[in-house]
């Protein structure tokens, strides 16, 4: 029975150095089952968030995970929301709906083609825009913050039309 | 920090002089010429009796800096060409009541400030101001200004402020404050600080850490307190900052953001703006706090609301036809008329001190600085630059200062502007710089 085994690790053997000559296995063989646990010898594997088993349900990262984005974007001077808008707010509302404790914080922004005080008020409209979506979708208002920041915090620092684009944004923050 | 009275004094410490009439003045400064010919001034290095140890430093090297400071202001002004202390031999103390006139005409001086600085026994400072015509070989005017070592800066103001309203008819600006942002950092992450600095850039402070963004800082009519808004608690409110004390406080409690504040003429109300379930709205309030009354009820965005100098009406912007235009309203409210017409969008209108103008930030391609009259008319843009926001007025309502934000790089700094639209200038701050707000006349 020994003598057995070890000629077909051999066997085995030869055939993974000859597999190698033409193509790496697809798949490594599972290690041999040991009845003592090895010594630790790798750190534990860091959570880099793919494994959906580490996001704690409810959280800030699971919001990330589940929703379309956490952010929906304007038209030059709109609060208008457009389709995909919606789709976006929709996924929210379900996760939010799901998650009945938490709260929210609506963080409104703009472009830096307008003057301050109005960017204040035009971000507060697309604030409001989202929360009376979210809130026309179920959620509670009494959940849902709001916060303009006008042209106080772009997201992209360029002045061209993409970072325009980018930065005329209602972004949806966990509070907890 | 308790602003010190200046005090001004009809110069008596010298020999009695001849004082022309104000009539009889032969030269005077064209003000809607712009800088197509300046009034060469001569402005030598004032001397003092006895050169003396001071708190602010030996008299002699201040009565150079004194000449030096009006100068600068003059120059500034754009509407005079200086010779100042730096191109000039110095004058003998004996000479300030009476002036070497052959030699000042050489020059091509059309004018001539002498004076002097001199310590007191009682540790103040006089610091003496004459003003010549050189052509008519007489005095146009005198001032003398009894100051606290510290505020020797603010005398020569003082002295500038006397000889450009003597000679252009405009009222002084020169012995101003100006409260603005101080920024730094990334464009995403910029640290605000509010800073104030006389209008020269000197005495430069800090007042807020940078912890909270702070923006839109605007002075009470006595400068004791600045209204502007913070982020502070994630919360963005209107507060009061008394500047003797630093004490902060919040205009308005309750759940709504507030921004846009600025004081009446008289201190007594701010006027702000208000959102509530993102509608904005036009609000007054005491400067004491308590209940806001509403004044705009358009379900646009109101903001931007400026009263005029007697009080009686407010200028605002709001979107309520499609795009930011400007607006007049009675100060109750009522009566609210739309102004601006032009093409583009027109926002922050700034009332003049005077009255007779509108200052206001244009939306085309970029952003320009212009006027208009209070009807609407006579629409003139001042500047073309990518960004030039948020005007301020000088107390006499002559110059306007401003913030130019570079393209890309979102880095802002101040500038001003006089009404000819010529005579452009950066405004020298330590870090870059945003919302201006210029002060009062000091007293």
């Amino acid at each position: 029975m020994l003598k057995t085994t070890t000629k077909l690790i051999m066997a085995a053997s030869l055939i993974a150095i000859a597999g190698c000559a033409k193509k790496a296995p697809e798949q490594l063989p599972p290690p041999p089952p040991t009845e003592t646990a090895p010594p630790q010898a790798t750190p534990a594997p860091v959570d880099t968030g793919n494994v959906g088993s580490t996001v704690v349900p409810g959280s800030r990262e699971d919001f990330l995970q589940k929703v379309q984005s956490d952010r929906v974007h304007f038209a030059l001077d709109s609060s208008d929301l457009d389709g995909e808008s919606r789709a976006i707010l929709d996924s929210q509302a379900q996760w939010l709906n799901q998650y009945g404790n938490v709260r929210i914080t609506i963080e409104g922004h703009c472009d830096e083609r307008g003057t301050r005080e109005y960017n204040l008020a035009l971000g507060e409209r697309r604030a409001n825009a989202a929360k009376n979506y979210l809130a026309a979708a179920g959620i509670s208002a009494s959940r849902i913050n709001v916060i303009s920041y006008g042209k106080e915090r772009p997201e992209a620092t360029g002045s061209d039309e993409a970072s325009w684009a980018q930065n005329r944004r209602a972004v949806t923050v966990i509070i907890g | 920090m308790k602003q010190a009275q200046l005090k001004q004094v009809v110069v008596a410490v010298l020999a009695a002089f001849a004082i022309a009439t104000p009539a009889a003045a032969q030269i005077e400064v064209d003000i809607t010429g712009g800088i197509s010919s300046p009034m060469p001034i001569a402005i030598p290095t004032m001397p003092t009796p006895t050169a003396q140890t001071t708190a602010a430093g030996p008299t002699d090297a201040l009565g150079r800096q004194v000449a030096e400071i009006v100068t600068n202001d003059l120059r500034n002004s754009g509407l005079f060409k200086p010779l100042g202390p730096n191109q000039l031999k110095p004058v003998g103390f004996d000479q300030v009541t009476a002036p070497d006139f052959p030699f000042w005409t050489q020059t091509g001086a059309q004018a001539l400030i002498q004076g002097f600085v001199r310590a007191n026994g009682d540790g103040t400072l006089t610091v003496g101001c004459y003003l010549y015509d050189v052509f008519a070989k007489t005095e146009l005017t005198r001032q003398g200004f009894i100051v606290q070592p510290q505020y020797w800066r603010r005398a020569a103001h003082k002295c500038a402020d006397s000889v450009y309203t003597r000679l252009t008819g405009e009222g002084p600006y020169f012995d101003t404050r100006v409260v603005y942002v101080s920024e730094t950092g990334p464009k995403n992450r910029r640290i605000k600080r509010l800073a104030i600095m006389d209008q020269d850039g000197a005495n430069h402070r800090f007042l807020t850490n940078g912890q909270n963004i702070v923006l839109t800082p605007r002075f009470s009519p006595n400068e004791q307190a600045i209204v502007y808004m913070s982020y502070a608690g994630n919360q963005p409110r209107i507060y009061t900052y008394d500047v003797g004390s630093g004490r902060q406080h919040m205009v308005v409690q309750g759940a709504s953001t507030t921004f846009a504040p600025r004081f009446s003429p008289d201190g007594r109300w701010i006027l702000f703006s208000m959102t509530v379930n993102g509608n904005t709205d036009i609000y007054r309030v005491s400067s004491t706090g308590g209940t806001p009354t509403r004044l705009t009820t358009s379900p646009g965005i109101d903001t931007g609301g400026s009263y005029s100098p007697d009080g009686s009406r407010i200028v605002f912007e709001s979107d309520r036809s499609g795009g930011q235009q400007l607006y007049v309203m009675n100060a109750d409210g009522s009566n609210q008329q739309r102004i601006s017409f032009g093409g583009g969008r027109y926002a922050t209108p700034v009332w003049s001190p005077k009255g007779d103008l509108i200052a206001f930030t244009k939306l085309g391609g970029g952003f320009q600085i212009g006027v208009m009259s209070p009807s609407g008319s006579n629409e003139k843009l001042l500047t073309n630059a990518w960004q030039d926001e948020g005007p301020t007025w000088s107390p006499n309502g002559r110059v306007l200062m401003f913030f130019r934000t570079g393209q890309g790089s979102g880095k802002a700094d101040l500038w001003s502007v006089d009404l000819t639209g010529v005579n452009e200038r950066r405004v020298p701050t330590p870090l870059d710089g945003s919302d201006p707000a210029w002060g009062p006349l000091l007293p």
